[in-house]
């Protein structure tokens, strides 16, 4: 097996992008990582589209062959994969083991969804669709009604704190005013969505316990990566990052039927194989990205994976060790708090901020300092099916 | 503009007595003050300096709400409106939300419209309260009769109160019309009618010197920027 690295990152601004269709935002992203490659005579064997919803919400299926005629790619392989909100890290693994394995040498990976052209009831209801058809679907549950769920447990059995949710979702939204190519550019404010009484207005319940501030926004967006052999890459102009580690584990479809709701093992499976594949520990990870579609999410996965003991990830979150400049920078993109989350689309995202951290080329206020590895953890369904990258910085 | 003053008694509807609404000031999400006051009809030509730049915006439907307050603002401006009234969100002076009306009667309310000009805040949701307020707990009626012209408009009036559908065409026209009453306003107050009274000297001297407002460029972008909050 080849070692491989990334040789290309793009983004486009998420949000509310009513003037693109799918196609047209999977491009932008997907000629900025090109550009950003600079494959020059060469071009991408195969193309990986993460998507989640384009049957559902816009009614069009093969999206990944749409875009390689798009791109002028032809005849490159083409698929699309969908894993629901994981959808983006499942696209990156396929095309880690395609070049990995040696049968293709350039890949493109990219991942979107359009999700603002249907109303917020509507996407709700399409994010639903990954939950039990029987057990769960039917019953009205989504998403976040199973996060409300999950977040009053995990307050009952670890101690966690509306404070420490308002902490995590007030330091993300600091960090998305930062980032260009955030949805939620607005810095918001304890007073305003917690401490004053005009908060009950400002930040409504939302599903019991969570209030409005801890739920990522509904985003339009998309992000790409461009991948080779680690070897091929040390040819390019750009420092390469090489793919150091990833894993991926399932869990069981309902929550009902795990012995313990609270614990997210699939996180930390998938976060164990990545990390004994690149041979590091949490504590050699300079900074993460964690898929905060709630804000109880970002505390729990920086227990599952490793960073803090159960219990004391809402703390570390209240001393600051989270963000930037802290003991483990957490979300410094924002995360989905702000950055927002296309589902289909996050995952890469997720990858392209931490190749952009590990290539010291972000703006100080956003660069981890002397960035060395990055992990992404990747959460699709409610924790049934998760991914997760160990990214390293590769020295020219 | 030559008027005849005996043919403006006769265009010049009689008012209600309107009791003035009281100020308040509220804290907003990103921890800014927003207070909230009663416009004065010689306002008017410096509020619609902000609506004109929604006059040009599809999204969420700003262009027809935006004409339509444009239009009710000139007519309680040119004595047209029958006690009307209109309450502006100030933040640092800037104007960044307002809210019209009117008595239809003594014992019923005429909602207008709600624009919100910096978004992502709820300043809608706290406009839109107060009106509520007004008619309910200081111009003393007993209903307000409600209609929606946007979907974000639908979602925040007619489910978040629960408003209740009613028979009663609303002077709008348009959709199903809707009213809020008393019953409605006090279960809803509660979660949706906040805000602090008086209004620290402060504020007040800040929000009160003149009434500024960001460009036309810097609205579109705020209402149709790229980024859509």
């Amino acid at each position: 097996m080849r070692d491989v690295a990334i040789i290309g990152a793009g983004m486009i601004q998420f949000g509310r992008r009513d003037e693109d269709t799918l196609l047209d935002m999977l491009s932008y992203a997907s000629l900025k990582a090109l550009d950003d490659a600079g494959l020059g005579d060469k071009t991408v064997n195969a193309v990986y589209v993460g998507n989640m919803g384009q049957g559902i919400l816009q009614h069009q299926s093969s999206i990944a062959s749409s875009l390689v005629d798009r791109l002028s790619l032809l005849p490159a392989a083409a698929d699309t994969v969908e894993n629901g909100p994981a959808s983006g890290g499942s696209a990156i693994k396929n095309g880690l083991l395609a070049v990995a394995s040696g049968y293709y040498d350039y890949v493109l990976v990219v991942g979107g969804e359009k999700m603002r052209e249907v109303t917020g009831w509507r996407a709700t209801d399409f994010v639903a669709t990954m939950t039990h058809p029987q057990a769960e679907y039917p019953y009205g549950i989504t998403l976040p009604g199973m996060a409300g769920m999950f977040t009053r447990l995990y307050m009952e059995k670890y101690g966690v704190t509306r404070e420490m949710l308002v902490a995590v979702a007030i330091k993300n939204q600091a960090m998305g005013g930062l980032n260009p190519y955030a949805h939620v550019e607005m810095a918001i404010d304890k007073e305003g969505i917690f401490d004053s009484p005009h908060a009950v207005v400002n930040n409504p319940m939302g599903a019991d316990p969570l209030h409005l501030y801890d739920m990522c926004p509904v985003s339009d967006g998309a992000a790409a990566v461009v991948l080779c052999s680690l070897e091929a890459a040390k040819k390019l102009k750009k420092p390469p990052v090489l793919i150091a580690g990833f894993g991926q584990a399932t869990d069981t479809h309902t929550l009902q039927e795990r012995e313990d709701p609270t614990d997210l093992k699939a996180v930390t499976l998938a976060a164990q194989q990545a990390f004994e594949m690149a041979k590091l520990k949490p504590s050699d990870i300079s900074v993460a990205e964690l898929h905060d579609a709630f804000t109880i999410l970002e505390i729990a996965e920086s227990e599952h994976v490793g960073f803090f003991k159960k219990g004391e990830g809402g703390k570390a979150v209240l001393a600051g060790k989270t963000k930037l400049g802290g003991q483990i920078p957490i979300n410094v993109s924002g995360g989905l708090k702000a950055r927002g989350h296309p589902v289909g689309g996050t995952g890469v995202a997720q990858v392209v901020d931490i190749v952009w951290q590990l290539r010291h080329e972000l703006p100080k206020e956003r660069q981890v300092k002397n960035a060395q590895n990055g992990l992404t953890v990747n959460f699709g369904g409610f924790g049934n099916n998760v991914t997760a990258f160990v990214l390293r910085r590769v020295e020219q | 503009m030559p008027f005849d003053m005996e043919l403006e008694a006769v265009l010049r509807p009689t008012q209600y007595p309107m009791p003035p609404y009281p100020p308040k000031v509220v804290t907003l999400a990103n921890g800014k003050k927003m207070v909230i006051r009663q416009a004065e009809r010689e306002d008017v030509p410096e509020i619609l300096k902000s609506v004109h730049p929604c006059l040009f915006i599809e999204r969420d439907y700003y262009n027809i709400v935006s004409a339509r307050l444009y239009g009710e603002l000139l007519a309680w401006y040119y004595y047209r409106a029958k006690s009307p009234y209109c309450l502006i969100g100030q933040v640092d002076g800037y104007l960044v939300g307002a809210v019209n009306g009117r008595m239809e009667n003594e014992k019923v309310g005429m909602s207008y419209h709600t624009l919100a000009i910096d978004r992502g805040l709820r300043i809608g949701s706290h406009l839109f309260a107060a009106k509520m307020e007004y008619h309910l707990e200081y111009l003393g009626q007993e209903e307000v009769l409600i209609v929606a012209e946007s979907p974000i408009g639908f979602r925040r009036w007619m489910i978040e109160y629960p408003l209740e559908p009613t028979t009663i065409p609303h002077e709008l026209g348009g959709g199903d019309s809707y009213r809020l009453t008393r019953e409605i306003y006090e279960k809803a107050k509660p979660r949706l009618v906040v805000g602090d009274r008086p209004v620290p000297p402060d504020l007040w001297e800040i929000n009160t010197r003149e009434i500024l407002f960001a460009d036309e460029k810097a609205i579109q972008e705020k209402i149709a920027g790229l980024k859509g909050r």
